[in-house]
């Protein structure tokens, strides 16, 4: 009778696992960096920008936002693949847009927490809006949503996973192909949570206090 | 023909084929319905158990729960979904045994954003004025009775919008039960892409998404709304049906998830 757990194959599936894992890290860090830039073009389009553009952002924005991340990924998969060689950048790309719009209402939010009186101080001082922008409204936005940003990044940390559907050999597929390779899920996959529980919950312990501290 | 040139070229061919296969898609959407209909309702009774857990007097039980809700949290949604589909069939028994694909659908779904929906439910809790307590205990109203007849009802106004949010993440996340071999809305749309092409299928998918979406914002708030009333804190659905349509978005700032 074969035991339930055997270290063996939790020690054999580990490479394949350690491989995974830095895709998952790769996809998370560059998504992560795609979706702070570009959130914080389309919070300020939609603040700024007349409405003939900012009215299409906004429905673009809540459109990617409430489909699902999987239906995106195989789509933008099929019909980008003929052009780009890397299904990994197709999806760190298809990940940041998604969470772009997650986190443009977060610097929205923050945005609007800026008090008024600095918009105003700054047309007293005739500053351009740009520099307005830059060095007066942008600094004080950041400091407030820098938690709900962190906290966005580890979210998407743990939606990596969903590569799987664009064959992406991230950590939870190669546990997944492990598992039909040997018969022995048990390890490889039980494994692969841990690993994100032990990469997830200091992150995320971090960011509690990160907040506690800006509070 | 594919490509957005073949999208408009075959749009009415692709619309008739489309009606030819309505009950597989009908099938499917309704799948994904009741997967996230489902997994929702267990996700709430989660998130109320081990919210409220989390703020009891005894340790233990608080411990218990933040252990509970941080492993659900931090172990993704795909491996707890592959963990009930592959690993448990692979245990020995008494624990082994193989669940039907919607009940791991329901279980995953529920688990995962119930850990979510649980810090919601703790933090809205929180966010009550202490006032509050100190009037039920000027009142001699017991703890119990006044938890569920004054802090819950002003919670639950409070929790309704991340709550909104979570159950669209829910709804998004519910797509990848195919691989579990569930055949879900977007399981049958793929069955037809080979003969509308890609554009048009993924388009009609990411629509069906889209309403069903729509429709949990609506019901959401309508909740919120009649919260809010019942608490004298806003008109009655009856006068304020408008603002059911208001896009999610931006009502949560604390970014809720992680």
């Amino acid at each position: 009778m074969s035991s339930w757990w055997s270290w063996e194959h939790a020690i054999g599936a580990l490479p394949t696992l350690l491989d995974g894992f830095k895709i998952t890290l790769l996809a998370t860090v560059l998504g992560t960096l795609i979706a702070l830039v570009l959130g914080l073009i389309v919070a300020i389009i939609r603040r700024s920008a007349p409405s003939i553009v900012s009215a299409p952002v906004t429905g673009v924005v809540e459109f990617v936002r409430m489909t699902p991340l999987v239906v995106q990924l195989v789509f933008a998969n099929l019909v980008l693949s003929p052009y780009v060689d890397s299904t990994l950048a197709i999806g760190i790309w298809v990940l940041g847009i998604h969470y772009t719009t997650y986190m443009a209402e977060v610097y929205r939010a923050g945005i609007d927490a800026v008090p008024t009186g600095q918009w105003e101080a700054a047309t007293a001082l005739s500053l351009p809006r740009s520099r307005t922008w830059r060095a007066v409204i942008v600094p004080q936005a950041i400091r407030n949503t820098l938690p709900a940003l962190g906290n966005y990044a580890i979210s998407m940390f743990k939606e990596t996973p969903f590569f799987f559907v664009i064959y992406i050999p991230e950590m939870v597929r190669n546990a997944q192909t492990y598992g039909g390779d040997t018969f022995r899920y048990t390890e490889a996959i039980t494994l692969a949570g841990l690993i994100f529980l032990a990469a997830s919950y200091p992150t995320s312990l971090l960011i509690r206090r990160l907040e506690k501290k800006l509070a | 023909m594919d490509g957005v040139i073949g999208f408009f070229a075959d749009l009415g061919p692709n619309f008739q084929l489309l009606l030819d296969r309505s009950p597989q898609i009908i099938e499917g959407v309704r799948v994904t319905v009741l997967a996230t209909v489902l997994g929702a309702l267990l996700a709430l009774l989660i998130a109320f158990v081990f919210g409220i857990a989390q703020l009891s007097k005894a340790a233990v039980v608080r411990w218990v729960a933040r252990i509970f809700v941080e492993f659900f949290r931090g172990t993704s949604l795909v491996v707890q979904l592959f963990w009930l589909f592959f690993v448990l069939p692979q245990l020995p028994y008494p624990l082994g045994f193989r669940l039907d694909p919607l009940l791991v659908a329901v279980l995953a779904l529920g688990l995962n954003y119930g850990a979510y929906a649980a810090e919601v439910v703790r933090g809205s809790i929180n966010s009550v004025p202490k006032g509050q307590y100190e009037a039920l205990s000027a009142l001699s109203i017991s703890p119990a009775r006044g938890m569920v007849r004054v802090i819950i009802p002003q919670a639950w106004a409070l929790m309704i919008p991340s709550l909104s949010n979570l159950w669209i993440q829910l709804l998004k996340g519910s797509a990848i039960v195919g691989s579990i071999t569930l055949y879900d809305l977007f399981f049958q749309v793929e069955q037809v892409r080979d003969r509308t092409g890609t554009w048009f299928a993924y388009l009609f998918a990411l629509l069906a998404y889209f309403l069903i979406a729509w429709v949990i914002v609506v019901i959401m708030n309508a909740l919120e709304v009649r919260a809010k009333h019942s608490i004298g804190r806003g008109p009655a659905l009856r006068e304020a049906w408008r603002s059911l349509f208001r896009p999610p978005g931006g009502k949560t700032a604390e970014g809720g998830l992680a």
